[in-house]
């Protein structure tokens, strides 16, 4: 148990572990959908404390590796035009697209920067009122407001020249569609608290009952994703399915009331496609109406983009949790973090990334010899 | 990149009719707009994302959670600066 020292609280995870351990009398897998999760997982070795029997598969939880391909090209078409500043977070610039990414436009002459926030998109865009500026306004939940305040602010303040290239994605549809695939093998669900600290988990107890699958609101940290697995295990040896918040300190079933107000003014839902997964039914926010003057996509035609996924990569896989990313032939050899095939291998928070980060191609060698 | 990084509000002014607040991260402190959760006081935590507090916690579990950031190396990432440890 090298990995327990590095617990905050060792004791605390080893008397976790050891209920998840008496608890467990079959095989179960169980999905995290958050990549702060898989990350804290790979990089904890949770995984492999748990007992044999009970699978942790990583779900589509990492938004840049689910941004669909069509919108990195589009933001590749856009970044290239010679009068546009385009603004995105950090780990948007490594995410390959059809033919390049977003560093390439950058030394190829774009106007690329990196932003903290929408909001420095947008102060950018004050001070530059001769160029567009463009966010890339990419997330799940969590990132949502953020956006949506600097959609709102730019039509208070009257800010003509900045517009948002928005590619939102919703964590409970996701879910929903996991379910109803026909090869799921998920029997519980960790929720990602973040997301619920702002949409707080109402819509869960629907996707319970219908699907009768346990949902834990799971906070990101090694105890928390022990004390979240704990609970579902404990639901499913009991033949349960509820819905049930690990997260307390940081969660109420509520959510945050003022951002969900301001994503209700900015954004409606709409289908919107996961790379590697497909189109999945409401499962995106896009501008309203009445925002429509800063959608980048209204601003910018940027048509007849043809859109090639690598024939090599396995994201789609990995995602719906068929294989681990180190069964992908790829992993480790063409394709690695600086030089990603796949979206899985860019973030940190992708599948790909995080185990090999965290060298878990020769830690399964290591234990098979 | 979903994650929320704890911080503490050190300051409160408007911009824009906007509600802002300098917050501290472990020593690094920036403008964070406190528009959703604007009853936040000076001295109280929230869990700041992309330069948004996102939700309050109380100090013990911020601190806490704080130190696991450092240690992960994710303070670096969501707060996209270099932290020097
Ligand atoms: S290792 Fe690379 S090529 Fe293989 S599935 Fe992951 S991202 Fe795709």
């Amino acid at each position: 148990m090298k990995y327990l020292q590095e617990f905050r609280d060792p004791e605390l995870a080893r008397n976790i572990l050891s209920e998840i351990r008496a608890a467990t009398t079959r095989p179960w897998a169980i999905m995290e959908v958050c990549g702060g999760q898989t990350h804290s997982i790979i990089r904890h070795g949770i995984d492999q404390l748990l007992p044999e029997n009970i699978e942790l598969i990583h779900g589509p939880g990492c938004p840049v590796c689910v941004t669909p391909l069509d919108m990195i090209d589009k933001a590749l078409a856009i970044a290239a035009e010679t009068n546009v500043i385009f603004c995105s977070f950090g780990d948007m610039l490594r995410v390959p697209g059809s033919e390049k990414d977003l560093f390439r436009v950058k030394s190829e002459g774009g106007d690329v920067r990196t932003v903290y926030s929408p909001l420095d998109a947008l102060k950018i865009a004050r001070e530059n009122p001769e160029k567009e500026v463009v966010f890339f306004g990419i997330g799940f939940e969590t990132t949502a407001p953020a956006n949506a305040m600097a959609v709102f602010q730019a039509k208070q303040q009257n800010i003509t020249n900045f517009s948002m290239l928005v590619s939102h994605v919703l964590v409970p549809p996701a879910i929903a569609a996991i379910m109803d695939s026909p090869t799921n093998r998920v029997q519980g669900f960790l929720a990602a608290g973040h997301v619920c600290s702002v949409m707080g988990y109402a819509q869960y107890p629907p996707l319970v009952e219908k699907y009768r699958v346990p949902i834990v609101v799971t906070g990101f940290e090694p105890v928390d994703v022990l004390e979240g697995i704990r609970r579902v295990v404990v639901q499913l040896e009991n033949g349960r399915a509820e819905i049930e918040n690990g997260y307390k300190r940081v969660v109420n079933f509520d959510g945050n009331i003022p951002a969900q107000t301001m994503l209700a003014e900015v954004f409606k839902t709409t289908d919107s496609a996961w790379r590697g997964i497909g189109i999945i039914p409401n499962s995106g926010w896009r501008l309203n109406e009445k925002y429509r003057a800063f959608d980048a996509e209204a601003k910018f035609e940027v048509s007849g983009i043809k859109t090639v996924e690598s024939p090599l990569c396995r994201s789609g896989e990995v995602l719906q949790g068929m294989i681990k990313p180190h069964e992908c032939e790829c992993f480790g050899k063409n394709c690695t973090p600086r030089k990603p095939l796949g979206a899985t291998m860019v973030s940190s928070e992708g599948a790909c990334a995080a185990y090999y980060n965290y060298g878990r191609l020769a830690q399964i060698a290591q234990r098979s010899v | 990149m979903c994650l929320a990084v704890p911080g503490k509000v050190i300051e409160r002014f408007e911009t824009n009719g906007m509600m802002m607040g300098k917050m501290d991260f472990d020593g690094i402190t920036k403008n964070i707009c406190l528009a959703y959760i604007p009853d936040i006081q000076i001295g109280e935590y929230a869990l700041v994302h992309v330069g948004f507090a996102i939700e309050k916690l109380d100090e013990k579990s911020a601190l806490e959670s704080l130190e696991l950031f450092r240690n992960m190396g994710f303070l670096e990432e969501e707060l996209g600066e270099t932290v020097s440890s």
